[in-house]
Order: structure tokens, then C-alpha cells, then sequence
């Protein structure tokens, strides 16, 4: 079957052991992570977490449905399945020296990138966008030396009205 | 009044409705032990391994329904309770495992028999916890009873530093806990019943799989009146036995790897098949790709992963087994539509045909004792009556197909996890639970050393099991595989330097029976099973040569089945059929 890039959010209760579970069963289920984003939501009680998974339809409904049977997950969505909105947040730390310095302020702009931090021969620049924006930018920056570079993984958000977030749904044992 | 943690904790147990632990104490679970010495309400089965209590609590929840409790102390105590939750854990078996853990200040040091308890079980519990705060024990425990025992059951681990047992809090034991991330599905849905009642109506070849789950929900009586009323075959897993009556002629035997010929053959030629809380196991399916080539599948299953994980299905429906099927009962009716009854007799033909060449025969006139003659004997004088327990290997499937249960909550062993050692200690659970009845642990020689110790604990507590040991001085099930796939290098699988059973019984303050000869073995079991106050252990000396038939080998199909050289005389070679 087609293996495709797939983006599950996945809203969770924020306890300490919820992220090694989720971890735990990728490794134990082989399922692989490409990236994964956790934080606290506007809520303090749920965390979001986002993770980019490549496999086939099959494979990635059992990750969604395994997901599902966690007990600190609340709600799963597979983002892949409906228009939405991803970004990555990148900070890249390259030589900037000589004619080098405009050079790479350029490029910066061209990408929508904001230096954020400057010393006589280096730059830390602040890029968010899709993934391919980010690979696009690293490409570019050949010109110069990549002293250091960290990327977050990808958060995503569906557009419109559908939300991942919890109605009142309560269950009670009697 | 504020009471310590510990007294808590035991006070829980009593308010859900525990009548039994099992247990072994140590340092972190001191203070435990020591609430539990101050009370009458739940009593306290001291084990002599702790994998034992975590299979006797098995056992008792298997027969019960109700969770399984264990208690533990940190480090070794709990690790040696993991096989025991990871058995549980791959047949669904509700437990609540608690274990005592260092205190919170030195959760992390690498403190004195510190483990992280939640780490190494986390792979095979349906859930865990740790309690840091007294305040959250009492809502924690109902938690770990509520999950371990609703959807598809499972362990549940609940760790407990000592300091939490300690301190001191108001007591106050929830009614019921609310969890807005734990709502499984009871209810299937009324559309998708409905169209398995259609398909279900319009099958030429139907056939009826279920498995554990049936168990689970209690939804035998449903299922017998589905059945019935369609008058379709009906086949059990290993996990299902007893669900639907082994001696009913709609059944058809177990299927699977060492199921029945005629089990197989339907399940390969079915067109449409009805699978009910089983869940495609490999030992069922063998090769996915030969797996029921023209069958359209409805499959009801509580856990919404299990449906569509190894085989692609027609009709899923997410529920309880028991709700569901009594849903597709009423919708039968509710459509008017009787079952295709030329279609049907055909097709029962066709099984009957199967069914003759008698696929469990084996040689009866044999001058050693054959393990089927023994199980097919046990089954006579216990009049079926008996709850049977077993450990891994040649025996278990034996039982499987020569005890004819009748019942559900009967037949005990542990199929996914397929753990020697389970059947003595399982053994024990289930006679506390039920200490009026006949209960037989079959096991083999090799199995019944895994958890030998617990003879002992028979003895403290008076639990007059019978041992059925098939001893064929073989890791049989082991040596079998190597005599077909390995080309008869049995490699470790020869049994040597094996105890006196029947003297080893005896210097642990039982009784023992060795019996040699096939004319020897009713009257031995007679005599035996009269004794309803004594563990007996009976040592049989069976034919070391003799294999499970039939056998599909791992990688073929259910056509492709080995047979016993006493029923292949009969197979009249699978001829090719014109299916659609
Ligand atoms: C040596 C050896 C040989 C074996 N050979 C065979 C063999 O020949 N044939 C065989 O059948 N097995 C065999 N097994 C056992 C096999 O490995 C599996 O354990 C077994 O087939 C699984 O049974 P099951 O499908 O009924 O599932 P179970 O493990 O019993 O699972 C139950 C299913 O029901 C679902 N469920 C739970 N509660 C409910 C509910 N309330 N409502 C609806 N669904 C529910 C669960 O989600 C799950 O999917 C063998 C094991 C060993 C050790
Ligand atoms: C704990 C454990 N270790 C190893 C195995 C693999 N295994 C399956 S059956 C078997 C042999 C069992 O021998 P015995 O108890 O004598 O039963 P028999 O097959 O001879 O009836 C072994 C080693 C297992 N199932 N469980
Ligand atoms: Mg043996």
C-alpha cells in the first residue's frame, strides 16, 4: 500500500506519564515519528500534541485508533484528511562575516525570516513556515556556514470550523 | 477521622467489593501489610512467587468476571508479577496489580529495590498510575477498578510510595469516577446492525466465529439464540470455548492452528462470516493472503483497533458483545427474511462430510498411555463439570479438544502471552473463588516447574487442586515443531534430570499418583477425583512420540491442514469445489 505523510493531533489530559505512553507505542508498535510537538493548550488541564507519521491508510489508522485507546487521550484527528494549516518554527545560526553579512540578510528577507540576534560574525535567524519553506531556506543558506540549526516539528491546526477540543463528553460508571 | 494511607488503601478494597489479594510483602509495602493485619474484610493469599499471585489473581478473575487484585512490593516484587500482567493484559483479563514503590523523596535516586513500576509495565497494561499524594489514592483506586474492568478489560497498575502510605487524609471512597478521556462504546450501530442482519440473511455459506470477548460481555445466551435461531455453524477460538456448548450439534469445533478440520474447511469456504469479539489472531488466520478467500466479514468487537487490524472487514460494529448481539437478534426478526434454507443444507452437508473424517481420532489401541485417552477420560468422570486449567504446550490444546465445555468462564489458560507456569497458580485462584468445585489444572513436565513453588501455597490454604501432568519427558509442543520444520533436530527440548512428582508432591505435604499403564488411568482418575479434600498430584507417563493434529503450520492456509496419520486414512483429499 502508498506510504503517505500523515499530521495527527492528538489533545490530551497535561499528566506527567501521558507523552511516554504515547511514545512508548510508536516504538513498541513500530509506527514511525518524523516529528513531534507537546504543550500545554489555552486550557492547562489538556496538552496538544502534533506528530508527522509516514504509512500506509491502514497502517495510520491503527496509529489514530491505538491513540484512541490511551486513556489520557481525549480526542484524535488526522489533520492529512482535511484542509489545514501547518507550521515549523526554525532558529539557524550561520557565519555572517564580510560581504556575507548583506548577503544573508537578504536571503533572510526573501524567506520572511527575522534576525533575532547578531554578534560581529554570526546571526540567529527566526523562520516559520511549512516544512519545504524551512528545507527551502537551509538550501539557500549553502552560501554561508550553518553553525547551528534547530527546528521545533510541526504544529497544525485544521482551517474552518472543525476544532479539536473537548465537548462535555463525560463518562460515568454506575 | 484521617486515616493513614495504607488503611485507605485497604479500605477501598473492602468498599469495592474485594474478597481476596494475593500477595507477598516487603519494605515498601510494609505499612500495607501492616493495615492489612488490623482487618477481617479482604483476605490476604500469601503466594510463594509473586508471578504466582499475579496468575492466581488471573485465575480468579477469568471465573469471577471481577478483577483480579495483587499486591506487591517495589523493585523485584513488582517485576516478578510482569508476566503475569503482560498474561493478563493479551487476553483481556481485568487486575489491578499495586505496588509498593520507595518514597516520593527518593523516587529517582536509584533508592534500595527502586523500579520504575510504571516504566517497565507500561508496554502491557491497559493503564497505570502513580498515587504522590495520599489526598488522590482513594479516586485513583476506583479509577484502576473502573478501567481494569469496563471496554476491554486489563491490568491496571497502581504504584504507591511508602510515604503516601504514611500519610494521613480524610477517607471517602467514590461512587464513580468521571473521565472525560476513558467512553468506550456498549451500543453498536442501529444501521450497520441492520445491514449485518441482511448479509447475515443472504449468506449461502455463513459461519459463526467467536472468541473471548463473548466471554467477557456475558453474551453467551444471546449467542446461543442467534445460532439457533439461524441454524448456522458456530465455531469458538481457544478464548471462546464453553461460549457456545461444545456438545451442540451446530458446533463445529475450535478453530485455528489445532482447530478442527471441519472448522477450517468452513471457515475457508464460507461466504459470509459473523466474527464476535475474536480478534484475527495469527493462530487463526495463518496466511493472511489464503485467509477466507470469499467471505463478506461482519466483525463486533468492543475495541475499535481490533477491527480492520489484520483483516479487512465488510461490516464493523463497535460494541459490546452481549448488546450487540441481542441488537442483531431483534433486527433479524424485525426483517421478515428467512435464511437461504436449500443453500443451508448444502452447505451443512458439506460440513458433514468434513466432520467424518474424525479429525480427532488417535490410536486407542496403543500399549502407552495416550494424553487424549486421559483428557477424554477426565472429561467423563468430572461429567464436564470441572473447571480446567492449563499451562502452555501439547496439553493445553489437548484440553482444548478433548474437554467438551459446555460453559463459559470454565476453560483457563492463557492463550495470547502462551505462558508456562500460569495453570497451578490460575488453579488457585479459581478454587478460592469457587471452593465447592472440581478444579483440574492439566500441565506437562516441563510447564509445571515454571511455578512449582505454589504448591506450598496450596497447602497453607487448603486448596485441593488436581494435577493432571502429561508427562512426556518433551517440551512436546517444542519438539513437535522441531520433528516437522527442523528435520527431527530436537535441540533443548528433551526433558532431563526431571523430579519424582509424585515424591516432590509429597515433601510439600500433598499426595501423588504415578500412573504407567492406559488400564490404569480411569480407575486413578476415578479414585483421585473422589478425594475432594486433597491436592493430588497425578503423574502420567504418556507417549512421548504423539503430536497435536490437526496442525496448520505457520504460512499456509486453512485448507492446508496436517492431519493425524489415523484421520488422513479417512480424508477423502480435499476436493476442488466450485465457490463463489
Ligand atoms: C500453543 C498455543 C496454540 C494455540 N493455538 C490456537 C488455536 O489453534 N486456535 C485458537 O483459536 N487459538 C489458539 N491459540 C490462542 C491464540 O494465540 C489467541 O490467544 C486466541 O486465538 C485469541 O482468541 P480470541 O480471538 O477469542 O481473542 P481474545 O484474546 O479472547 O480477545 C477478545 C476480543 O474480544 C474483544 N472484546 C473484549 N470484551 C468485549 C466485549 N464486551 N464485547 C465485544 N468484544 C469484546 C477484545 O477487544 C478482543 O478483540 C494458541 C495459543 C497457544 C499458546
Ligand atoms: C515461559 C515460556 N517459555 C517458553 C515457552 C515456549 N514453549 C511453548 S510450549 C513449550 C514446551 C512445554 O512443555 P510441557 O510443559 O512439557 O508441555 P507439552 O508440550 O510436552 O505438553 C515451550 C518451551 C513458553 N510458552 N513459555
Ligand atoms: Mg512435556
Amino acid at each position: 500500500m502508498e506510504e503517505k505523510r500523515h499530521i495527527i493531533s492528538v489533545l490530551l489530559e497535561n499528566e506527567s506519564g501521558a507523552l511516554s505512553r504515547v511514545a512508548g507505542l510508536f516504538s513498541a508498535r513500530g509506527y514511525n515519528i518524523e516529528t513531534l510537538t507537546v504543550a500545554p493548550t489555552d486550557d492547562e488541564t489538556l496538552s496538544r500534541m502534533t506528530i508527522v507519521t509516514v504509512g500506509s491508510e491502514s497502517v495510520v489508522e491503527q496509529i489514530t485508533k491505538q491513540l484512541n485507546k490511551l486513556i489520557e487521550v481525549v480526542k484524535v484527528l488526522n489533520l492529512a484528511q482535511r484542509s489545514h494549516i501547518e507550521r515549523e518554527l526554525m532558529l539557524v545560526k550561520v557565519r555572517a562575516t564580510g560581504e556575507l553579512r548583506d548577503e544573508v540578510k537578504r536571503l533572510a528577507e526573501i524567506f520572511r525570516g527575522r534576525i533575532i540576534d547578531v554578534t560581529e560574525s554570526i546571526y540567529i535567524i527566526e523562520l516559520t513556515g511549512e516544512g519545504s519553506k524551512l528545507d527551502a531556506f537551509i538550501d539557500t543558506l549553502k552560501v554561508t556556514e550553518i553553525l547551528e540549526l534547530v527546528r521545533s516539528g510541526v504544529s497544525g491546526i485544521a482551517r474552518g470550523d472543525s476544532s479539536l477540543s473537548i465537548s462535555n463528553r463525560i463518562s460515568k460508571n454506575s | 477521622m484521617e486515616l493513614t494511607g495504607a488503611d485507605i488503601l485497604v479500605r477501598c478494597l473492602k468498599d469495592e467489593g474485594v474478597k481476596y489479594i494475593f500477595g507477598y510483602p516487603g519494605g515498601a509495602a510494609l505499612h500495607i501489610y501492616d493495615a492489612l493485619y488490623r482487618q477481617d474484610d479482604v483476605r490476604h493469599i500469601l503466594v510463594r512467587h509473586e508471578q504466582g499471585a499475579s496468575h492466581a489473581a488471573d485465575g480468579y478473575a477469568r471465573v469471577t468476571g471481577e478483577p483480579g487484585v495483587v499486591l506487591v512490593t517495589s523493585g523485584p516484587g513488582v517485576t516478578n508479577t510482569i508476566t503475569g500482567i503482560a498474561t493478563a493484559y493479551m487476553d483481556s483479563i481485568p487486575m489491578v496489580i499495586i505496588s509498593g514503590q520507595v518514597p516520593t523523596h527518593l523516587i529517582g535516586d536509584d533508592a534500595f529495590q527502586e523500579v520504575d513500576a510504571l516504566g517497565v509495565s507500561r508496554p502491557c497494561v491497559k493503564h497505570n498510575f502513580l498515587v504522590r499524594d495520599v489526598k488522590d489514592l482513594a479516586t485513583t483506586i476506583k479509577k484502576a477498578f473502573f478501567i481494569a474492568n469496563s471496554g476491554k478489560p486489563g491490568p491496571v497498575v497502581v504504584d504507591v510510595p511508602k510515604d503516601v502510605t504514611a500519610n494521613k487524609t480524610e477517607y471517602w471512597y467514590p461512587e464513580s469516577v468521571a473521565m472525560r478521556s476513558y467512553n468506550p462504546t456498549i451500543r453498536g450501530h442501529t444501521g450497520q446492525i441492520k445491514k449485518a442482519a441482511k448479509l447475515l440473511l443472504s449468506a449461502k455459506r455463513p459461519i459463526i466465529y467467536t472468541g473471548g470477548g463473548v466471554t467477557t460481555a456475558g453474551g453467551e445466551k444471546e449467542l446461543r439464540q442467534l445460532v439457533r435461531r439461524l441454524d448456522y455453524p458456530c465455531t469458538n477460538t481457544l478464548m471462546g470455548l464453553g461460549c457456545y456448548p461444545a456438545n451442540d450439534p451446530l458446533f463445529i469445533g475450535m478453530l485455528g492452528m489445532h482447530g478442527t478440520y471441519e472448522a477450517n474447511m468452513a471457515m475457508h469456504d464460507c461466504d459470509v462470516m459473523l466474527a464476535v469479539g475474536a480478534r484475527f489472531d495469527d493462530r487463526i488466520t495463518g496466511d493472511l493472503t489464503k485467509f477466507a478467500p470469499y467471505a463478506k466479514i461482519i466483525h463486533v468487537d468492543i475495541d475499535p483497533a481490533s477491527i480492520g487490524k489484520n483483516v479487512g472487514v465488510e461490516i464493523p460494529i463497535v460494541g459490546d458483545a452481549k448488546h450487540v448481539l441481542s441488537d442483531l437478534l431483534k433486527a433479524i426478526e424485525k426483517l421478515d427474511i428467512e435464511p437461504n434454507f436449500e443453500a443451508l443444507k448444502a452447505w451443512w452437508n458439506q460440513i458433514n462430510s468434513w466432520r467424518s473424517i474424525d479429525c480427532l481420532s488417535y490410536d486407542r489401541q496403543s500399549d502407552k498411555i495416550k494424553p487424549q485417552y486421559v483428557l477424554e477420560k477426565l472429561y467423563e468422570i468430572t461429567s464436564g463439570d470441572a473447571f480446567v486449567t492449563s499451562d502452555v504446550g501439547q496439553h493445553q490444546m489437548w484440553a482444548a479438544q478433548f474437554y467438551r465445555f459446555d460453559e463459559p468462564r470454565r476453560w483457563v489458560n492463557s492463550g495470547g502471552l502462551g505462558t508456562m507456569g500460569f495453570g497451578l497458580p490460575a488453579a488457585m485462584g479459581v478454587r478460592l473463588a469457587y471452593p465447592e468445585s472440581d478444579v483440574v489444572c492439566v500441565t506437562g513436565e516441563a510447564s509445571i516447574i515454571m511455578c512449582i513453588q505454589e504448591l506450598s501455597t496450596c497447602k497453607q490454604y487448603d486448596l485441593p487442586i488436581k494435577i493432571i501432568n502429561l508427562n512426556n519427558r518433551y517440551m512436546g509442543m517444542v519438539r513437535q515443531w522441531q520433528e516437522f520444520f527442523y528435520d527431527r533436530r530436537y535441540s533443548h527440548s528433551y526433558m532431563d534430570a526431571l523430579p519424582n512428582f509424585v515424591d516432590l508432591a509429597k515433601s510439600f505435604g500433598h499426595d501423588g499418583v504415578l500412573v504407567e499403564n492406559p488400564a490404569d488411568v480411569e480407575d486413578a482418575l476415578r479414585e483421585t477425583m473422589a478425594r475432594k479434600d486433597d491436592l493430588v498430584f497425578m503423574d502420567f507417563i504418556t507417549d512421548p512420540t504423539e503430536n497435536v493434529f490437526p496442525m496448520i503450520a505457520a504460512g499456509s492456509g486453512h485448507n492446508e491442514m496436517h492431519l493425524s496419520p489415523k484421520a488422513e486414512s479417512k480424508d477423502a483429499a480435499p476436493q476442488e469445489r466450485e465457490l463463489a
